[in-house]
Order: C-alpha cells, then sequence, then structure tokens
C-alpha cells in the first residue's frame, strides 16, 4: 500500500508523465490531460484491484456454497464420512474413503513415476542434449502438455489397457505378490484397469506439466555459476545436484506442485480407467474410484438428498486436500529457505 | 414485436428459455435411454407443425429435478415414480416406449445367443459369488459350449441410470439374496466388478476386458454387435432379446390395474417374453399454469403415439399398443388441469 501511495504523488511520477509526450514529439501536455490521465492511472488501479479481489470473493464463495450444499450429508455422517467405505445410495448410507483413497493413491503413483522422469527430461535437455536436439525435444514434451485429458482416457482405455492386462499385469501378480512387505498391493485378477493403470496414465499426463517448467527453470540458472561449479573441478551431477537444484528449487518445488494439482484433479482420464467402482481394496490391481471421477459419474442421476449432499462433500474434500497440498509445500519451500539462512 | 419473434425462430435459436417465453417449443428433460427415439420424433414432428421440441437428454434423475423445479414443460425418468411420490410433487406420469435391457459377455469363441443363463445365476454372477465361466452353475446350463477357465469382471453402470434400475430390479425379483445385499435403484453398492461411464461405458469395458459380463440397453448390443446371452423367461423358456420377445413382455403388463402407470415389466408371464424389459416414462404437472404450452406437450405426445411407432421400431424400441395409449389419454383427461381446475386435454 504504501509503494503505490509513493507513487501516487511523487515527483518522479509527474516527471516521468511529462518526458514520454515530449519523446514522441507530441504537443505539450495541459493540466486537464494529466488530470485526465491522473483519473486513468486511479481507474487502472481500481479495475485490477478488482479482478484481484474477485479471485478472492469467488474463492469464499465457493467454500461457502460447497459447505452448504454437503451441510446435509456433514450433518448426516459427521466425522464417520471420511473414513466410511460404505456408498450406498439404495440405503443412503455414504462414505469417502474409497475416493479419497483411489484419489490420493494414483496422484501418488503419478509422482512416484512422474518426478523422477520429468527431473531426467529436463536435466538431459538442460545439461546433457546436443543442441540440435533441444528444441525438437522441448516442443515434443509442451505438445504433450497440450493434448486433451480425454485423449489420454481414451488411448488409456482402448490401447494400453488391453496391453497392460495381458503381458504386464500377470508378471506383477506373479512375481510381486508374494513380496512379505509389498504383496498386498498387487493381488488379484488382471483386468487392465485399476489404481495402478489410472496412475500410470497420470504420470503419462502429468510429465510434460514437471518437466517443461523444470526444464525453464534449469535453464535460467546463470552460466556464470555452473562454470564456476564446472570449473573447480564438479562432474555435470555435482553440478545439478549442488548448484542447479539449489538454485531452482522453488521452480521445482512449484512445477511438481503444478503436476499434482492436476493430478488430484483430473476427471475424464481417470475415469475412463480407474474402474469406478466403490469397493475398498488396497490392491492397486482393483478397480476404485477417485473423487472427481465419482462427481462426474454421479452428479446427473444423483436423486436423494443426501447422494447429492454426499457428493458435494466429495468436492469440499477435494478442496481441503488441495489446499492441504498447497499449504505443505508453501511450508517446505519456507523450511529450505530457513536452512538456507543459518548455512550462510 | 412480431418480427423480432419471426427472426430469433427462424435463426432457430433453441435455447429452453426463449422458448418458453414466446410459448412456440416445447421444453423437455431427463433419461437418456429414449433420447434418440425423442430426437427422432422431434424432428418429424417439426418437419409436420413447426412446433419444436427441446430435449435435454440429461439423466432420469436430471429430469426428475427439473420438472420438480419447473424449470422444463416435461421430465422423463426410466424409473417410474411411486404413486405416493407422484401424489406428493403432483405430478403424473405415462409410459412413451418400451426397451429391453441385455446381458452381454466378451467370450473368446463365444458368439452372441450361445450362452444361456438363468435370472439366479445372473444375480450369483453380479454379487461376485460365481467367479470363472467354467463354474458348474455356468456350465450347466450350457451343456456343449466351451466355457473358459477365465475370471469374470463384472461391468455395471458408474453412473445412476434407469437402465440400471429396470436390472437391478430383474434381479431383485428372481434372487432374494439380492434384495436383501443389493437392493433396487438407478444406482447401487455393487458388490463386485467395475463402472462404466453410460451404456457406452459399459459396452466399451467390456469389449476392452476379457471373460467380462456387463449390461446394456438392447440398441446398443445390437449396434456393438455384442454377444448377448440367452435368458431363463419366468416360463423356464430361454428366449433370446429382439422386438418380438419384448412386445411378448409388454402385452403381459397390467397398465390398466397400476395406479399412476407405476408398472415395471421385469419377469413378466409369457412363453416367449424378454425377462429384463421396461419402458420409460414422462412427468407433468397436474396443475398447470399455462394451459396452451400443456396443450402443445400433450398434443405432441398424441402425435408420437400415433405416427411415431415405425421410427421407434427403426430404432429398436417399442411402441406402447394402442390399448395402453388410449388409457394414457384418458389419464390426461382426467388428471391435467389447468389454473382453473379445467381440464386440457
Amino acid at each position: 500500500m504504501t509503494d503505490t501511495q509513493v507513487m501516487r504523488g511523487s515527483p518522479p511520477a509527474a516527471a516521468l508523465a511529462k518526458k514520454i509526450p515530449r519523446q514522441n514529439m507530441s504537443k505539450s501536455i495541459s493540466d486537464a490531460t494529466l488530470k485526465r490521465q491522473h483519473l486513468g492511472d486511479k481507474l487502472f488501479r481500481g479495475t485490477t484491484r478488482m479482478f484481484a479481489f474477485l479471485v478472492f470473493a469467488l474463492l469464499v464463495a465457493i467454500i461457502i456454497s460447497l459447505i452448504q450444499g454437503a451441510w446435509p450429508a456433514l450433518k448426516a455422517f459427521g466425522f464417520k464420512f471420511f473414513y466410511a467405505a460404505e456408498w450406498n445410495p439404495v440405503t443412503d448410507e455414504f462414505g469417502a474413503l474409497v475416493p479419497i483413497f483411489g484419489t490420493l493413491a494414483t496422484s501418488a503413483i503419478a509422482l512416484l513415476i512422474g518426478v523422477p522422469v520429468s527431473f531426467g527430461i529436463a536435466l538431459f535437455l538442460t545439461e546433457l542434449s546436443p543442441k540440435w536436439l533441444r528444441r525438437p525435444l522441448g516442443i515434443a514434451v509442451e505438445l504433450l502438455a497440450g493434448i486433451p485429458s480425454i485423449i489420454y482416457g481414451m488411448w488409456g482405455l482402448f490401447v494400453f489397457a488391453p496391453v497392460f492386462q495381458e503381458h504386464v499385469q500377470p508378471w506383477l501378480i506373479d512375481h510381486l505378490s508374494p513380496l512379505p512387505m509389498l504383496g498386498f498391493l498387487f493381488e488379484g485378477a488382471p483386468m487392465g484397469i485399476g489404481i495402478l493403470t489410472a496412475g500410470i496414465i497420470l504420470a503419462i499426463m502429468v510429465i510434460p506439466f514437471i518437466a517443461s517448467v523444470m526444464r525453464d527453470v534449469f535453464e535460467i540458472v546463470p552460466p556464470l555459476l555452473k562454470e564456476s561449479a564446472y570449473g573447480l573441478g564438479a562432474t555435470t551431477w555435482e553440478v545439478v545436484r549442488h548448484v542447479v537444484l539449489p538454485y531452482t528449487k522453488i521452480g521445482v518445488v512449484g512445477g511438481i506442485m503444478l503436476g499434482l494439482g492436476r493430478a488430484l484433479g483430473e476427471t475424464m482420464a481417470i475415469t475412463f480407467v480407474i474402474g469406478n467402482a466403490h469397493q475398498f481394496s488396497t490392491s492397486l490391481m482393483m478397480p476404485g474410484n477417485s473423487i472427481s471421477s465419482a462427481l462426474a459419474n454421479e452428479f446427473n442421476e444423483a436423486t436423494s438428498e443426501l447422494h447429492i449432499a454426499s457428493l458435494i462433500e466429495l468436492g469440499l474434500i477435494l478442496f481441503i486436500i488441495t489446499f492441504i497440498v498447497l499449504s505443505l509445500s508453501k511450508l517446505l519451500l519456507m523450511q529450505l529457505a530457513k536452512r538456507e539462512g543459518k548455512q550462510t | 414485436m412480431i418480427i423480432f419473434r419471426r427472426t430469433l425462430l427462424v435463426a432457430g435459436l433453441s435455447l429452453s428459455l426463449l422458448s418458453t417465453a414466446f410459448a412456440a417449443d416445447i421444453t423437455g428433460a431427463g433419461a437418456t435411454f429414449p433420447y434418440p427415439i425423442y430426437a427422432k420424433w422431434a424432428e418429424a414432428y417439426k418437419a409436420k407443425t413447426g412446433i419444436g421440441l427441446n430435449y435435454q437428454s440429461i439423466g432420469s434423475g436430471g429430469g426428475i429435478k427439473q420438472i420438480k423445479a419447473k424449470t422444463v414443460d416435461f421430465g422423463a425418468s426410466d424409473m417410474p415414480l411411486k404413486p405416493e411420490v407422484l401424489e406428493k410433487d403432483g405430478l403424473m406420469q405415462f409410459p412413451t416406449v418400451m426397451g429391453g435391457v441385455v446381458p452381454v459377455v466378451n467370450l473368446a469363441g463365444i458368439q452372441g445367443g450361445q450362452v444361456k443363463l438363468t435370472g439366479t445365476v445372473l444375480a450369483d454372477i453380479f454379487l461376485g459369488k460365481i467367479k470363472k465361466w467354467n463354474e458348474p452353475e455356468i456350465a450347466n446350463l450350457n451343456k456343449g459350449v466351451a466355457l473358459p477357465d477365465q475370471a469374470i469382471t463384472v461391468v455395471h453402470r458408474s453412473d445412476g441410470s434407469g437402465t440400471t434400475f429396470i436390472f437391478t430390479n430383474y434381479l431383485s425379483k428372481i434372487s432374494p439374496e439380492w434384495k436383501q445385499k443389493v437392493g433396487e435403484e438407478t444406482s447401487v453398492s455393487w458388490p463386485a466388478g467395475v463402472g462404466g461411464k453410460g451404456n457406452e461405458g459399459v459396452a466399451s469395458y467390456v469389449k476392452q476386458i476379457k471373460g467380462s459380463i456387463g449390461y446394456v440397453e438392447y440398441a446398443y448390443a445390437l449396434q456393438n454387435k455384442m454377444a448377448y446371452t440367452l435368458m431363463q423367461n419366468k416360463e423356464g423358456n430361454y428366449v433370446s432379446p429382439t422386438a418380438d420377445t419384448f412386445k411378448a413382455a409388454a402385452a403381459g403388463a397390467h397398465w390398466d390395474t397400476a395406479p399412476g402407470f407405476y408398472e415395471i415389466l421385469t419377469n413378466e408371464a409369457g412363453k416367449q417374453s424378454w425377462p429384463i424389459t421396461g419402458a420409460t416414462f414422462i412427468l407433468m404437472h397436474k396443475s398447470q399454469a399455462n394451459a396452451e404450452n400443456a396443450k402443445t406437450v400433450l398434443k405432441f405426445f398424441d402425435w408420437a403415439y400415433a405416427e411415431g411407432d415405425k421410427l421407434a421400431l427403426s430404432l429398436d424400441y417399442i411402441p406402447m399398443p394402442d390399448n395402453v395409449v388410449k388409457l394414457v389419454e384418458n389419464a390426461w383427461k382426467a388428471q391435467i388441469k389447468d389454473a382453473s381446475g379445467k381440464v386440457i386435454w
């Protein structure tokens, strides 16, 4: 606020306003024009502020309407809604465990696969790739980001799932389900669709987002820093680990969050391949449901008040999850910044 | 003003707000199952009378909500509302067309009509009790058919649907266990399987997943050339899903004694009856503020009953028999009134 006040009344601003027309070789400014321009500035500031506050107002309005819509479910199920696995429109009993688990599990798989791959892509493009290859590869990554999600969903169902069912899942089930700690994740019959498939499709969808952000931020690292490190005898990995990553950590975390945001909210692609079943299973081979696909599937045809309210509460939960994820990432960045201060 | 109105109509603006405001077009919303035939009827009717129908296939649940909120002239639902619900909201309903729900399978080397199922076995499959195709329950019904040693994947609807209502209604009638554990609704808590969105979603899952069984509208099974199963009907005969077996099921219905046309055509008697048959319904308010408009709507359906049979059959729907149409039009006379209580039809 103080900045703008200084700007408004300060002589340099007026001088600047005078200067510009002189450069343009036009007529000198009268008081009236000055006043008009001043008014224009004010209007402009007011308008932009209004737009900015509009976002805030929208956010508040959405939260209020979500809570209002979910109220019958909040009242009927209370905290039980979060951990009950039952989802029965006949008896009007609803619990969000299956969709919450599905949303978190698919997003986790997506990041688990997507982050290392994206990091590799960005690293190769900025540090290792020959110059002539950079552009085509970079454009390819960006093009992937532009494909609508329904295409990924259809590709997942019609191309990926059958191959996965016949060639990959049987192997996973045979070799991984006997494992002592992780075996429960890979039990069941190969269906081709399910939580794992959804996670993999999501990974493919978030990779271009994370990779292109990572590449962009890796590129802005000043060559001076990198070359100094190389000059001290650092290997490429050491340069990336100790120079590039610390310099770009905010951007990297931001890119991952962008990917996570997309993964959490993705609807159509997930609906195609997750199986849309409200049965709780810890196995990643089994069908499940995610919050957004439950909404997409059921909202139109939900007739009972509690069913609708429960679906809206699912939306509220997704909102809360996104909020928590964002806060955690901010917290992580703050923590990183603090540690940095201590070291120096 | 008239010129303005003309240009709007000529421009073919079908926004429901405009069309109701000008009382020219009629608006409806609801079930997706009858959408193709309503669209066909609307097209033919518009060509003949100039009055258009703007029908939004938003789903039966949405249709019920919209008609309750009076944002449309009529709602459409695949699930009939119970008489007491109709009474509570001041609505009346009538059936328009009938169709069948067909179990479809994806089994290597097995064609449509080769696999026979009974209602009990179908219920046990969908309950997740019969897990493999070669289990004795299925094998005993299908001697001579090479059923594979393959896990059964059940495919059901993930969205609420009138198709699901007809299907689960049938299973509830046949299997006490189904009735007790799952019940009948437009969407239920499925004990097993994966869910596809819409008939097309179920159809594509069944095509993708080997060893799967699902249920779709007859038209989808036909258009996608899917392997349907034969079903045992109430009289113990195995019948295949065709227009004739749906008609046979419809013939056994007692529309005359069903209050508020609450009649579900599953598991009907009759040697040739297809057991999983159902009708789709139109919902209207009994008390109409705009009598002119209501009459336009009724005229449309009157025309559809009289002239629309061929179009319905061409899209694999079964038109209502003439005696039922008479019952429906009598109900219009008896129930739909304008604000002053005068009969509209």
